[in-house]
């Protein structure tokens, strides 16, 4: 960048205050041309502290839109912005960017290159979605930021490509500050609900729509998409809104499964009371809140970890997870305080969701259009109010020009509903495969496999599993599953929830992967329990039983297995511990079961074999 | 051209260059602020209130901004329909609710004091008159959009004095009452529920009040600007003082045995159908006092003999408050302009 503004710089600190110099001098020299201009002022010495600040501005904005993204849909008539988030190009955009687009379009980056990409994810709800830039693997990513640690007045600036200005690819850079942050915008409909979103007045116009607001530093604290108009017509009123970077990190691992994600709730409603408590108004009986404990009229204290003082607050936390995490919940009942972790369920049906995305209006085109405002009855001689869509061209009606996507793209999507981009689902499924395989490879013993060992509280277990029946003996009894009849019925032994279930479904995934289910999808990643920070997680369905796969990221292993065998009953939990090997395979010698909330059995295996198919 | 236009226009050329160098030489200004202005932010905020009342149809929202004059509980607003309520609320930044009485009004400076019934609040001095020149770095406070709710801190935006000069008001593009010294700010406060709101120099001290919303009829633009502290304080004094207080009459009081109607002087008001219906003039009978006097239809009563009224029963009860030989002053707006006029009895 050249230091073509220094000299003004000092001619303005010569005076002391800087900006009345600035204004005099320009309006003397604008206003008044007459008179000539300022005698020009000698250099002086500029204070270390201010150059310093001076280079790391510019170096900030160097580094930020180093990452920006122009993103050009539907032959050039819509887009918008977006930001590369990894060296193999994963960059984040809004999903009202990218619905126009379908799912291959082109993007400009600052090197003045024009890259495909294709989507990824989407989360409709929340207006993100995930695409993949392609032909490098070393793209120059963003730093994510930890955006809770945004405060008000703090100083930021969004990049990206305002009324598609950005034909050259060199993205726009409007700097402003943060004007609020946690706050919460309503949904339209049940979609683009924005949650603890930031608020800015650095400019954000249409086509800034999914780009980056970094702070001062340069680094990713959200990404823009929507802003307060209302009358003011369709451009910058100084309020904007930013996704924060810290729900879309909570995202990110579900996004790149290719699904299209969906937002959670509690399965319960929460109401204001007169004197200002947040309390459990309405409450599902069929949700997990309502398994873990928590009833009508008892008191939210805290969410998420954070304190709940106000129905916003709850929302806030709400809407910054997706479907399927378990979260901890602090209530408070008769006086007395109960913590629990609540699995959260989806805000939509999956056909639901489906349907939501096909009916959703198209959003308008960010391209500068003659648009008067809505309230204008008093502008003089305004044109009738063209419309902002697409132009059609004249000719035969046959819908938007198909945009002809290249072989070598074409092969990067798979179209399939309830997904943005099957290809990265199956991509993620085999990943997991091939890592959980590594060293235990089950597939050639499909003959019946002999676990005998015992109940850490005393008592001897013996359990055979195989294709088409198990059988399990327990202090408490014996237990049997029949492949032939209905899985969801056989849930023995009493007590566990379906212990011998989670077993032969465990085998089945072992032995013959995901195909020998009704249908496996990668969920993406998500926190549990047993692991430290997040896990993959592949979902699994065979009848109506839903069967959670979780993986270790660490070592790639089976770390839990959760069996959902209905809405009625509550889950059953497998934590597969102490791995050793065995006959070849890594196996683990100790299995912890839970049902709901209540370890129900430690389990120590002190035998286990494992029968090919010729054996028996 | 208005005088104002051609400032503006001056000051709007010369921003152009301004933002292009701006951008890069006012850094050491933004940088060295950097923590403070998130503190300032902080101690400011608690100083700010929400407030609701009337509105609610299309395009008349039902809230506006105000700050805290006083620990004891005084807000200075904006004097607007939103206050023509019932019930007019307050959300303090802590989410404590109450319930507000309009305390006066300046209707020149379309002004408003209201008072809730709390102690100890954080508040801005008035007396400080922070000035601000050009160019000056400035904050602006304000529940713009109704983006904050309950205990929602307010919105702050951030931008510079682009000029001081005076609203020319009726001639030029502006329609406004107010023709005195504003501050034209580069941020975008003229919005929705912004006004009343608080403009504050860097170190969070008050500079002046968010005006309401103005719009240009030439070309539709919306002018960003604040009324200075310096141009309220004697006001705001004046309020706080008790000088134009709404009816707070001792109960002592009695009514002369031959009082004016609004008949008697030949004024027909508006229908009464609200709770607080806005005295307008509906007609003025010929030949009565109040054609003499020069009333209009559709002027507005905002005090008799020097009394604030607010709705038409007041305005019938205050008659009869006084002798039908008196004469009466009435104190109008009509259009943008406020009309004093004396009726005197035939």
């Amino acid at each position: 960048m050249t230091r073509w503004h220094s000299l003004s710089t000092q001619a303005c600190l010569r005076f002391g205050g800087l900006t009345v110099a600035f204004a005099a001098i320009l309006v003397g020299a604008l206003a008044v041309p007459l008179h000539g201009a300022e005698s020009p002022v000698a250099p002086v010495e500029v204070p270390a502290s201010v150059l310093a600040a001076e280079e790391a501005r510019i170096a900030a904005i160097e580094k930020a839109t180093k990452s920006a993204v122009a993103i050009f849909a539907d032959g050039g008539n819509n887009g918008g912005s977006g930001v590369v988030i990894s060296a193999d190009g994963y960059a984040l955009t809004n999903f009202h960017v990218v619905k126009p687009a379908g799912s291959h379009m082109k993007c400009g980056m600052s090197d003045g290159k024009l890259y495909d990409a294709v989507i990824v994810g989407i989360d409709p709800t929340g207006d993100v979605a995930l695409i993949k830039l392609l032909g490098r693997e070393d793209f120059t990513p963003a730093v994510l930021a930890d955006s809770d640690r945004v405060q008000v007045g703090d100083w930021c600036f969004a990049v990206g490509n305002p009324f598609l200005l950005a034909t050259d690819f060199q993205p726009t850079v409007s700097y402003g500050i943060v004007s609020g942050t946690h706050r919460y915008q309503y949904p339209a409909g049940t979609l683009l609900e924005y949650a603890d979103c930031l608020q800015t007045d650095a400019a954000i116009n249409p086509g800034n729509s999914g780009g980056p607001l970094f702070n001062a530093n340069g680094d990713l604290i959200g990404i823009n998409g929507r802003g307060s108009f209302e009358k003011r017509g369709r451009v910058n009123v100084g309020v904007g809104y930013a996704i924060s970077i810290n729900q879309i990190k909570y995202f990110l691992g579900c996004l790149k499964s290719g699904r299209i994600v969906d937002h959670a709730t509690l399965g319960a409603n929460v109401a204001t009371n007169e004197d200002g408590r947040v309390m459990v108004s309405n409450i599902l009986e069929s949700s997990d809140a309502y398994h873990r404990g928590l009833r009508y009229a008892d008191e939210i204290i805290a969410f998420g970890g954070r304190e709940i003082s106000t129905t916003n607050e709850f929302k806030n936390v709400l809407g910054i997870y997706p479907k399927g995490w378990r979260v901890p919940l602090t209530y408070r009942r008769d006086g007395k305080k109960y913590e629990i972790s609540v699995r959260l369920t989806g805000v939509h049906a999956e056909e639901e969701l489906i349907g939501l995305l096909r009916d959703a209006p198209e959003p308008e085109s960010p391209q500068p259009s003659p648009k008067p405002e809505k309230d204008s009855k008093e502008s003089p001689g305004k044109p009738g109010e063209p419309k902002p869509m697409p132009q059609r061209r004249p000719g035969p009606v046959a819908g938007k020009p198909k945009v002809q996507v290249p072989p070598e793209i074409a092969k990067l999507i798979e179209a399939r509903s309830g997904f943005a981009n099957y290809y990265f689902n199956r991509l993620h499924q085999e990943r997991v495969q091939k890592s959980a395989s590594a060293g235990a490879d089950f597939s050639p013993f499909t003959g019946e496999w002999v676990f005998q060992g015992e109940l850490a509280g005393g008592g001897k277990v013996e359990i055979k599993l195989a294709d088409s029946a198990s059988h399990g003996e327990f202090p408490t009894g014996k237990a049997d599953i029949d492949g032939q009849l209905d899985l969801d019925r056989q849930l023995g032994p009493t007590g566990s929830g379906g212990l011998l279930l989670a077993l032969h479904l465990w085998r089945r995934m072992l032995v013959a992967g995901p195909s020998a289910f009704g249908s496996t999808v990668y969920y993406g990643t998500a926190p549990h329990p047993a692991i430290q920070g997040t896990g993959d997680v592949l979902s699994s369905t065979i009848n109506v039983v839903e069967t959670n796969f979780i993986y270790d990221p660490e070592t790639g292993r089976l770390a839990a297995l959760e069996l959902f065998p209905s809405d009625e009953d509550d889950v059953c939990e497998v934590r597969f511990l102490d791995y050793e090997t065995r006959q070849g395979v890594l196996v683990p010698l100790r299995m912890e079961v839970r049902h709901g909330d209540t370890i129900v059995a430690d389990l120590k295996w002190q035998e286990v074999s494992f029968a090919s198919s010729t054996e028996k | 051209m208005p005088r104002l236009i051609v400032q503006i226009a001056r000051t709007m050329r010369s921003l152009g260059w301004l933002t292009a160098i701006l951008a890069l030489a006012i850094v050491p200004t933004i940088a060295s602020a950097q923590t403070s202005f998130a503190q300032v932010v902080a101690q400011t905020q608690p100083r700010m209130v929400k407030i609701y009342g009337a509105g609610g149809l299309r395009g008349l929202e039902a809230y506006q901004s105000g700050l805290l004059v006083s620990a004891e509980g005084h807000i200075l607003t904006v004097w607007s329909y939103v206050l023509d309520s019932d019930v007019i609320t307050i959300m303090l930044d802590d989410g404590r609710k109450f319930s507000a009485e309009l305390t006066g009004i300046d209707p020149q400076l379309e002004i408003a004091l209201l008072k809730i019934d709390a102690t100890d609040l954080p508040h801005f001095d008035l007396t400080a008159e922070a000035s601000l020149e050009t160019g000056d770095r400035v904050l602006a406070f304000c529940n713009l959009y109704n983006v904050a709710t309950g205990n929602e801190p307010t919105s702050v935006l951030h931008g510079q004095v682009a000029a001081l000069t005076s609203l020319a008001a009726r001639r030029g593009a502006y329609q406004t009452p107010y023709q005195g010294p504003v501050y034209v700010l580069d941020a975008m406060t003229n919005n929705p529920g912004a006004a009343g709101g608080a403009l504050t120099n860097r170190r969070g001290e008050f500079a002046g009040l968010l005006g309401k919303e103005l719009r240009s009829s030439l070309n539709n633009t919306w002018l960003n600007y604040a009324i200075p502290v310096n141009e309220l304080a004697p006001a705001v004094a004046d309020l706080m003082a008790g000088r134009s207080r709404p009816a707070d009459r001792p109960e002592t009081a009695k009514r002369p045995k031959q009082f004016h109607t609004a008949a008697t002087l030949g004024i027909v008001l508006v229908p009464d159908f609200l709770p607080k219906t806005p005295p307008f003039i509906e007609d003025v009978r010929p030949a009565s006092p109040a054609a003499m006097a020069g009333l209009k239809s559709d002027d507005l009563i905002l005090f008799v003999n020097g009394r604030l009224i607010a709705s038409c029963a007041a305005v019938i009860d205050e008659l009869t408050y006084i002798d039908e030989l008196d004469s009466v002053q009435l104190t109008v707006q009509r259009g943008r302009e406020l009309v004093e006029v004396e009726l005197t009895p035939r």
